[in-house]
């Protein structure tokens, strides 16, 4: 069976972040991500970031991407692509999928780094072809190139629906409307603006009824809603779209540490169940961090600031201190650009949201490491 | 089942205002026996779509059709049979020179 020091589960920014900081203090380091491409969420993100001054704000995610690869890849930590990380056994074993093997991986410190997954909303044949998540528009649009269909009908304007909407008509397709069952605009005025002026109609007090289509979606059925979010008899109206794209939110994808028994906290600031974790991000499980949207629903800056954090103090209790006493400083810088960030009014939310998990006391750790 | 598929090339983006797309070796492929074109570095999934197909599996009870969904490997929508192996993910699947690519009905069989 293979070892390594520090695993990392997840080659997004948060990931990239905690394996760039862990191997340059020392630490020998895998980080395993399932696509061929390392970046995560930043590959498909063609917009200049905003980020609440980080160093990567008015950078394009992709760009943001490429850098904390070339970052890595100089620490000669050992990258393992298309591979998913499919389970967790006792005591510290990953078990790694490939599509021609399985293997196993042991190692002395956990960086769990997934990422989020997408929301779904309740509608008639929301299962139909053509009905895809936002994050696989920008996968088809902005990796391969290719265009999800004609015209699209965007679900959600918070900014990764206007964003999403707005890179949709950069690649020529048309947007008949953003619905948003909210009576404002979730997202950042600049690119609800940059719609309006495209002429995309943004819909408050608006949800989706059905999706049309036998085999696939030839249109879609919305409706008003009111205060309470009931549909508005009478306020029907079709549009004939062949995509629906949902951008409704995300989840932290916590499966693995609810196999590794962390103790999970539902938080609904933070996007839904998160494993409670301490401010070096250490779990209830000593050893096992998280870093990133996995931790709570926020932005790639807080991502690599976490990152950074879990990467340092990982290997702060694996060496000591005496081993590089740069590790203490890094956490101390990323905590302190975290604490300012989450003052500022967009991580606000999520601030209330780490505070909130705080209140919670774990259980006990189930393993002793 | 009457299904109209669109023109490859209405759906790849050739002019984009920021990207440039960098595609790999161009290859056949065989979607229900039908050679179709792709383009290496590409997830089947991807290549399917810009051929225009749209449903890539029914279900085991309600024969509903199931299509691209989350294209991260999570959602299970996208199985099908790829060179007779059932249950692929073709989202997370890299494109093949000649691979044989499939629908699938149900669970599919070993
Ligand atoms: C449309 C859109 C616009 C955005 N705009 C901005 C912006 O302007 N500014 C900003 O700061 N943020 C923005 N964000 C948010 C930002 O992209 C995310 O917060 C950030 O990418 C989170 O980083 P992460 O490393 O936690 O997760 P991710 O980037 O999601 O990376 C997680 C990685 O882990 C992999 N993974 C998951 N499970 C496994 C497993 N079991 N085995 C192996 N690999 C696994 C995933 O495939 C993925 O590659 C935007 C997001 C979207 C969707």
């Amino acid at each position: 069976m293979k070892h390594t020091e520090i695993a990392i589960v997840g080659g997004g920014p948060a990931g990239l972040s905690a394996g760039i900081v862990a191997a340059r203090l020392g630490a020998q380091v895998t980080v395993i991500d399932d696509n061929p491409r390392l970046g995560g969420q930043l590959i498909k993100q063609t917009h200049k970031f905003f980020g609440s001054r980080t160093h990567y704000c008015g950078t394009r995610g992709v760009d943001i991407a490429a850098i904390l690869e070339q970052e890595l890849r100089k620490t000669g930590a050992e990258i393992v692509l298309n591979t998913t990380v499919i389970g967790h056994f006792q005591p510290n074993i990953l078990g790694l999928a490939s599509s021609q093997q399985f293997t196993k991986l042991t190692y002395d410190r956990l960086i769990i780094a997934t990422g989020a997954y997408e929301n779904n909303v309740l509608f008639e044949n929301n299962d139909l072809p053509g009905v895809y998540g936002a994050g696989a528009v920008q996968t088809l649009m902005n990796v391969y190139g290719i265009r999800p269909g004609k015209r699209v009908l965007m679900i959600g304007s918070g900014n990764i629906g206007l964003i999403v909407s707005y890179q949709l008509l950069q690649a020529d397709v048309e947007v008949a409307a953003v619905v948003e069952a909210l009576p404002y605009i979730g997202g950042y005025h600049v690119h609800a603006a940059k719609l309006r002026r495209c002429g995309v109609p943004i819909l408050t007090s608006h949800t989706i009824k059905a999706a049309l289509g036998k085999e696939y979606v030839t249109g879609a059925v919305i409706c008003r809603v009111n205060r309470k979010f009931r549909p508005i008899k009478g306020s029907e109206r079709k549009l004939k779209v062949d995509t629906i794209c949902l951008a409704v939110g995300l989840s932290p994808l916590i499966e693995l540490l609810s196999q590794i028994d962390c103790y999970l906290v539902y938080i609904p600031e933070l996007g839904g169940l998160v494993a409670w974790h301490d401010e070096n991000l250490q779990t209830s499980v000593p050893g096992v961090y998280v870093a990133g949207d996995v931790s709570g629903i926020e932005e790639a800056s807080t991502a690599i600031l976490e990152g950074r954090i879990a990467g340092a103090h990982a290997f702060l209790s694996l060496k000591g201190k005496e081993a590089n006493p740069e590790a203490e400083a890094i956490i101390r810088d990323a905590r302190r650009e975290l604490a300012v960030i989450r003052q500022g009014p967009f991580g606000e939310k999520a601030a209330r949201g780490k505070r909130q998990l705080q209140q919670y006391t774990p259980a006990r750790p189930v393993i002793q490491q | 089942m009457s299904r109209k598929t669109s023109e490859p090339k209405e759906t790849r983006i050739t002019n984009h205002p920021i990207l440039t797309f960098n595609r790999g070796k161009k290859v056949t492929f065989y979607f229900e026996g039908k050679p179709m074109q792709g383009y290496l570095g590409e997830t089947i999934a991807a290549a399917l779509v810009a051929n225009g197909v749209k449903v890539f599996r029914y279900t085991e009870k309600h024969k509903r059709a199931r299509g691209f969904f989350c294209a991260v490997g999570k959602c299970s929508s996208c199985l099908m049979v790829v060179d007779g192996v059932p249950n692929t993910m073709v989202c997370m699947e890299p494109l093949r020179e000649g691979v044989r690519v499939e629908r699938q009905h149900g669970r599919g069989k070993l």
